[in-house]
């Protein structure tokens, strides 16, 4: 049986790309994981390699054309090999929650009808998002009962984990507290028209561009969903300062700028071990917070085109030089429009460094669907009383800005604060550093 | 409201002040939403109050009474041949009926704060309505629903315009009882108001075009009244059209298919009704209509293609049926106050206000059969009914539709005395999904009507 390949879902809510090159032949034989076709997205170019290892039988697209996720690539003639994996576009649906039981009641075809409900119970299922026609009925004659429509929200599966991914040994579910897990009610929210604000003078209008668009669909989202609240500190990294100082020239002559982002990044990932929660996402349709196992954390970085957040992969066991060479080579592959599709998805925390630009702090909104956003301001000389005297200490503004919904203030403040006595005493993030 | 710059800020502006329209703004009041109504005739009730199901059914009481009166003759009891004086009987109609109801409905819009403004609505834009009326303003809403309703069909190709060419808003006037009638349309509406006009005293010729009265209802349902109104009117021509009407004198001329013309006093066209959606200003709107029947295309939260714009009634399509607007109207009010409202309804009662009345609910035996469902059928003749026998009305049929394999109740149709009353509860059974075995164990009043959808019930379980 012939597969086609579907281009991916290119993260960052990215929905269509344009093709740059086709890297393959019809009729050629590609291994797994060669690369297929270089794609263009807004964000960057990157390879897309091939899903499986087989013959192309069929491509279906050519340099220049942008198409959209989903949209079939290459089809592959069936090689027979029962080692080659689907495609991951070829994998069947998951079976609904409640399909194992016996089949409907003789005489009503399947999907065709109203399904058998009272009017209260189907505006339960309205309520939880469930699809009542998902759900086996299990009153009389088949007839579905809030208690099925309650059974079937709480049983949805959550988004399975990246299958590329090993399972984590640690990944065990946090005790459950509150009976089955429930999904949140959603928002049905809608802008309101806008004025015709030609009324009162010439106006202009401009199209935005495609990441324009995306930045203001997920900041729409995320602030629109995520209840926000921020926690503001400061550290005093007059210490750190000086190691960064100190190494530099060192550091430089391994290939590496050392910045403080990279002693950030890695405060941050030691302080999410500590802090799960905050390394995690929020499934308000099951009713569920998904804690990862795995840190990769996201840096903001402002091109010209817009806002691209890059992600370094495992950051709490690199050590603090390994960080900032991998940082400086992320940002240049991310200035340059070459950054590969594994490098711009699967972050769980957020930094946002806009110390550079001044300003003295930063409220962020948090990068959906993560739970929390570290922003910094610059660092200035402040006088500082310790001991009893005023002193001039290195300070470093931070703002925790965290989903409500998932921790609260004090959560937030004890969070905040591991980062911050991390950030005070550096020689626990730099052990290897000499 | 906020007045300036003869623009009127409303969260929700209703167009049409009809059943869905008073509904829709009704329940937007009560979910804390300022709500102005902008109605033609600035008033609340629409077709169906002033024009439609209530003036036609305190008509229809009237026309009940003239032949109970009739048929308690058989029963020794005489009260001599009805005098009927259309003053009183138009008085009563009026003021104790119609504008008794459309006192109570705008004390209702007062006490909760509803604005009614009349004029004509056009749409200027996705949050802009003009209303031309006594004065020209405009209303800037956040969401707005359409309730414009339907109006009568005229005939199709060139129509006589003639006062004694009436639709059923002219017919309900009672501008006179003329001796000869013709009624154009074997539908609910012809039949309604040619059995007012025959019981009145009318000499009523019913034409219509299909080979059956009430096309689409179950045949074994239409049959009681086929036999009432064979006897009530002077003649009924099935599979006729009427191929020309002219005006002779204080007569009309009508041709029937294949008949010499035949004059009359009046003819009443009751062809059906449709959609209101003309000359809305729906253009500026990214609102559709359909192809076909140009109705207001919306989906399950009777929300139209302008994410501000929702639409119910029958200017969204058939049925075109009061009820079904007012349960729409309270969808599209909770849905565009954020809540999860949807017109999932899958049961509408339908009701013809005959003698004897025709009610169904659900599917008919002949949809479930079209949709493939495997059914049991039952059918309880009123024959054997202990109270239809002391009210001498025998002349019934409940008739019930359940899914084989589930034993659900999936339709009922009812034809008898009182039978848009018997109808309600079949309604309930089919919209929860009763069982046929719920039906037949719960206890029914004896010697009541209602027994007959129980017996129908016990009928299926054998």
């Amino acid at each position: 049986m012939p597969r086609q390949f579907t281009l991916p879902d290119l993260g960052e809510g990215l929905t269509e790309a344009e093709i740059v090159a086709v890297l393959v032949r019809e009729g050629e034989v590609v291994g797994e994981d060669a690369p297929l076709l270089e794609v263009e997205t807004d964000k960057a170019q990157v390879e897309i390699p091939s899903p499986i290892g087989g013959r192309v039988e069929k491509i279906h697209v050519a340099p220049g054309q942008t198409v959209k996720v989903g949209a079939v690539l290459v089809t592959f003639a069936d090689n027979g090999g029962p080692a080659a994996a689907p495609a991951a576009a070829a994998r069947p649906a998951p079976a609904p929650p409640g399909s194992t039981g016996p089949p409907p009641a003789r005489g009503s075809a399947p999907g065709a009808g109203p399904v058998a409900a009272t009017p209260a119970t189907r505006r339960l299922a309205r309520e939880l998002g469930v699809d009542l026609r998902a759900v086996r009925g299990s009153g009389p004659g088949g007839r579905v009962l809030d208690t099925d429509v309650r059974g079937a929200a709480g049983a949805r599966p959550a988004p399975a984990a990246s299958e590329a991914r090993p399972q984590p040994a640690a990944a065990t579910r946090e005790p459950a507290t509150g009976g089955p897990a429930k999904p949140l009610a959603g928002l049905g929210l809608e802008p309101p028209p806008l004025p015709r604000f030609e009324q009162w003078g010439p106006v202009e209008r401009q199209p935005l561009s495609h990441l324009r668009r995306t930045i203001a669909e997920r900041m729409t989202l995320s602030a629109t969903l995520i209840p926000h609240v921020t926690h503001f500190d400061r550290a005093d990294i007059t210490e750190l300062d000086a190691i960064i100082t100190r190494n530099f020239e060192p550091a430089r002559a391994r290939g590496v700028t050392l910045t403080l982002t990279a002693f950030l990044l890695k405060a941050a990932a030691l302080a999410l071990r500590a802090h799960p929660e905050f390394n995690a996402s929020l499934d308000p349709a099951a009713g569920e917070l998904i804690l990862k196992r795995y840190y990769h954390l996201g840096i903001a970085v402002a091109t010209p085109r817009g806002l691209i957040v890059p992600v370094l992969r495992d950051v709490d066991g690199k050590p603090v030089l390994e960080i900032g060479r991998e940082l400086g080579a992320l940002a240049q592959r991310v200035r340059d429009g070459r950054a590969a599709l594994d490098d711009l998805r699967g972050g769980t925390f957020t930094i946002t460094n806009v110390g550079a630009l001044g300003g003295t702090a930063a409220i962020p909104i948090i990068n959906y669907p993560e739970v929390a956003i570290l922003g910094v301001a610059r660092a200035r000389q402040e006088p500082v009383v310790r001991e009893g005297q005023i002193v001039p200490r290195l300070m470093l503004p931070i703002t925790l800005t965290f989903d409500h919904r998932v921790a609260d203030g004090a959560d937030g403040a004890r969070f905040a604060t591991a980062i911050v006595s991390l950030l005070e005493a550096p020689e626990r993030l730099i052990g290897d550093l000499g | 409201m906020v007045m300036g710059d003869m623009v009127d800020e409303v969260d929700v502006a209703v167009v049409g002040g009809g059943p869905g329209g008073y509904s829709a703004a009704f329940r937007c009041a009560e979910l804390g939403l300022e709500t102005v109504v902008i109605d033609a005739d600035a008033r609340l009730g629409g077709a169906c109050l002033f024009e439609g199901c209530i003036p036609s059914k305190a008509l229809l009481h009237v026309a009940a009474v003239v032949s109970e009166a009739e048929r308690a003759k058989e029963w020794g009891v005489d009260f001599g041949e009805p005098r009927i004086s259309l003053d009183p009987l138009r008085k009563w109609k009026q003021e104790r009926v119609v504008g008794k109801l459309a006192r109570g409905l705008a004390s209702v819009a007062k006490a909760r704060g509803v604005t009614v403004v009349g004029g004509r609505a056009v749409f200027e834009d996705s949050s802009t309505v003009r209303i031309e009326g006594d004065a020209l303003r405009k209303v800037r809403f956040k969401h707005a629903i359409v309730a414009t309703g339907s109006a009568p069909s005229p005939l199709p190709g060139e129509a006589l315009r003639s006062e004694r060419v009436m639709d059923s808003t002219a017919a309900l006037e009672l501008p006179e009882i003329p001796e000869r009638l013709l009624v154009i349309g074997g539908g609910y509406i012809g039949l309604e108001l040619g059995t007012v006009y025959a019981t009145l005293g009318s000499r009523v010729t019913l034409v219509e075009m299909t080979e059956g009265l009430l096309p689409g209802v179950d045949r074994d349902l239409v049959q009681p009244l086929q036999r009432r109104v064979d006897r009530l009117f002077a003649a009924i021509h099935l599979r006729t059209k009427v191929t020309g009407l002219r005006e002779a004198g204080d007569r009309i001329e009508a041709v029937l298919e294949g008949q010499d013309p035949q004059a009359f006093d009046r003819v009443l066209v009751a062809v059906g009704r449709r959609a209101r959606s003309g000359g809305l200003g729906l253009e500026a709107t990214r609102a559709r209509l359909t192809d076909r029947g140009g109705f207001i295309q919306i989906d399950d939260r009777c929300r139209t293609g302008d994410p501000h714009i929702y639409a119910v009634g029958d200017v969204t399509g058939e049925p075109m049926l009061a009820h079904r607007a007012m349960r729409q109207g309270k969808v599209a009010a909770e849905a565009l106050a954020g809540r999860p409202a949807a017109f999932d309804n899958v049961a509408i009662p339908a009701v013809v206000f005959t003698d004897p009345e025709i009610a169904w609910c659900g599917l008919s035996e002949a949809q479930a059969k079209a949709q493939g469902i495997e059914t049991k059928v039952s059918k309880f003749q009123w024959a054997a009914s202990g109270r239809a026998a002391t009210i001498g009305r025998a002349d019934g049929l409940t008739k019930l539709v359940a899914d084989a394999g589930s034993g659900r109740v999936i339709g009922v149709g009812i034809v008898g005395l009182g039978a848009g009353e018997l109808i309600a509860e079949a309604t309930l059974a089919v919209e929860t999904a009763a069982l046929v075995e719920d039906v037949a164990a719960t206890i029914h009043a004896h010697p009541t009507l209602s027994e007959t959808l129980m017996e129908a019930a016990e009928n299926l379980l054998g």
